[in-house]
């Protein structure tokens, strides 16, 4: 917990070689969607597969960010982080649901011979309010979590335990299909979103370039916190808490501002990766998920913001390649992964860049 | 000694918010009183005050006054209870019974951590405690004194005011040189200083300093002294020290804890020759 804060690293390693590293990134990334546009037979034309598959990772990214600033700035370990990503998507799978049901109701309901809507499904056909759903939900839960746990002065690994918890108990209770959420199954088959056709090249280009602003606008805020006052306090938080009470700061207010400021950025990016994987199931509120989350940060460097986009890259691009080429060995890896970063690469891949930008 | 405060002698000690904004967000504002009084020259008062731990009574029927301006060193054997008696202070232990009083009005048994550091008490810990992620400027500015609050913390800007002030305190504690490098990377009597720097920037009227010169080297020792001297005036100290020499150069006013109670009280001269003392010294 001594390493000093890395916010820096990068700008120290240069701060050209970053911007302009950066900027070449988002050229890149903003130029897919409209390379996917390109006629098929086209030599540029970027597959709907890449496309979706980065969309994805991109996603993930956001969680990576949201719980970096927990994690790496007020030292708070989540592992329930995938919970507000699933809450985020549920939210907006309801919404295409709806769309894609038309004036029915949702095909697993006419399943489960279900004759009307239950009542937390009212309004969702209207996208505007299931967006309020995709920030409210995940905000409210993590408020009031939050608010207990920090009243009580919960830290360190009991905080972890219990996030990881309250994940397992989420899954639990999605995957009855009494809870009215499609079960184990969740929600599949979108069709369309505020009227388009949800495959169609137009669409995915532009939910594409929705992750996008949404990682830089994430980026972006993540770096006037912790250039501000207020991340300097959640570092010290981080540091030394007793010290930080006596110096007259009450630490509860951080920290319930920052896990719900994290939690809402999870919910946005779950609302972003339902319609372009096109499903979402209670597997997402799996353990083992927010434990990968927990991964892409620490293997990418916790506490620098730029480390856990790297990470989520690295860990997920890895995980593509590896579940084609070699699905057996997948967990291995990841598991060899995490070794080797907590033994040699305590600050993560940015540490590494930053140590042979110094070398 | 308590009456009721009268709003135009209450001594302003020009703290613009006390009360914060962020803490009543989440529902932990607490209705304070009008601020530090101590019109009646005492600043600290600890009455009868119980505590213990399984049985164990760390501190027994403890009273003690400290004045205004008053440099007052505890010293005493190792679980006298030192520790306990500023863990009680600070709003970190609840005692049993007994009262704690900062100046005439402010209860500390019914405060938080946090509202008793916003009131105006200080704490050094024993071992050297800063934020050592942030360099020596930073932790000077998360010291000072000014809105605490979430809110304010996201828009606070540096005035020239504060900034001067840091750079003041900074060459107080002999650390300019150092103003940019992590905390972490400074040496234990650097820290120390760091921390006692952090003290000064939030001005409070009663400063708790645990073994301050520990691990200082002699020359350090003597210009801690000196600036503990120079505080006294405007702010009130109490020092639990166990080096003699610093207690014969800085303290006016000495007391002996043993086993949780006041065992004598006096000049460090007196106190040395009270045969009590002597003993609890020399008997073990």
């Amino acid at each position: 917990m001594n390493q000093p804060l890395t916010l820096t690293a990068t700008q120290k390693a240069g701060p050209k070689v970053t911007a302009v590293a950066l900027g070449v990134v988002l050229i890149v990334l903003l130029a897919m969607p409209l390379l996917h546009l390109l006629p098929a037979d086209n030599a540029f034309h970027v597959s709907a597969y890449t496309l979706t598959l980065v969309g994805k990772i991109l996603c993930y990214a956001i969680v990576a960010l949201a719980l970096d600033l927990v994690w790496g700035y007020a030292g708070l370990l989540s592992l329930g982080h995938g919970l507000f990503f699933a809450l985020g998507g549920y939210a907006m799978g309801m919404y295409l649901m709806r769309e894609s049901a038309g004036d029915g109701l949702p095909a697993f309901m006419s399943f489960l011979a279900w004759t009307e809507l239950p009542w937390y499904w009212y309004g969702t056909s209207s996208f505007l309010w299931a967006m309020c759903l995709v920030v409210l939900v995940p905000g409210l839960l993590a408020f009031v979590f939050g608010f207990f746990a920090f009243r009580s002065r919960i830290k360190g690994v009991y905080f972890s335990i219990m996030t990881q918890a309250l994940t397992f108990a989420g899954m639990l209770l999605f995957f009855r299909n009494e809870t009215g959420f499609g079960g184990n199954n969740g929600f599949t088959g979108f069709t369309r979103i505020l009227g388009f056709d949800i495959t169609a090249p137009g669409t995915r280009a532009a939910l594409f370039v929705a992750t996008v602003l949404l990682l830089t606008g994430s980026l972006l805020l993540g770096w006037t916190l912790a250039r501000s006052k207020f991340g300097r306090v959640l570092t010290a938080l981080r540091d030394a808490e007793n010290r930080l009470m006596f110096c007259g700061y009450d630490p509860r207010g951080y920290k319930l501002f920052i896990w719900t400021l994290s939690a809402v950025l999870c919910g946005l990016a779950g609302a972003l990766y339902v319609p372009q994987v096109g499903i979402i199931n209670p597997s997402e509120m799996a353990p083992t998920q927010s434990i990968e989350a927990a991964v892409w940060v620490a293997l990418g460097g916790r506490g620098t913001l730029i480390g856990p986009l790297l990470g989520a890259g690295i860990v997920n691009g890895m995980k593509s390649w590896f579940t084609v080429a070699f699905p057996e060995y997948w967990l291995f890896a990841l598991g060899a992964l995490f070794i080797v970063v907590t033994l040699y690469l305590p600050k993560g891949v940015i540490g590494l860049i930053k140590r042979r930008g110094e070398a | 000694m308590k009456t009721a405060p009268v709003p135009e002698l209450i001594t302003s000690l020009d703290r613009p918010d006390i009360n914060g904004s962020g803490r009543d967000a989440i529902g932990l504002g607490r209705v304070k009183g009008a601020g530090l009084d101590a019109r009646h020259g005492t600043i600290l008062s600890l009455e009868d005050i119980n505590v213990s731990f399984d049985g164990f009574r760390a501190l027994t029927d403890l009273s003690l006054y400290i004045g205004v301006g008053e440099l007052r060193c505890i010293i005493g054997p190792n679980g006298a209870g030192k520790t306990t008696m500023m863990d009680v202070i600070t709003g970190k232990t609840r005692p049993d019974s007994g009262t704690a009083f900062f100046g005439d009005t402010l209860d500390l048994t019914r405060m938080s951590e946090v509202e008793i550091a916003q009131s105006g008490i200080g704490r050094k810990f024993q071992k050297p405690t800063v934020f050592e992620a942030l360099s020596v400027f930073e932790n000077l500015e998360l010291a000072q004194k000014t809105d605490k609050s979430v809110w304010a913390s996201l828009r606070a800007k540096l005035s020239g005011a504060q900034k001067d002030r840091i750079d003041e305190v900074l060459e107080t504690i002999r650390l300019q040189t150092s103003r940019n490098r992590p905390a972490g990377l400074l040496s234990h009597g650097q820290k120390q200083f760091l921390e006692i720097g952090m003290l000064l920037m939030q001005d409070p009227q009663l400063l708790l300093l645990d073994e301050p010169v520990a691990g200082m080297t002699d020359a350090e020792t003597e210009f801690t002294a000196e600036l503990f001297k120079s505080l006294a005036r405007r702010h009130s100290l109490m020092v639990v020290e166990h080096d003699m020499g610093f207690v014969d150069t800085i303290a006016d006013h000495v007391t002996v804890l043993h086993q949780g109670q006041v065992l004598a009280e006096g000049s460090l001269e007196a106190v040395q020759n009270d045969e009590r003392v002597i003993e609890v010294y020399l008997g073990r």
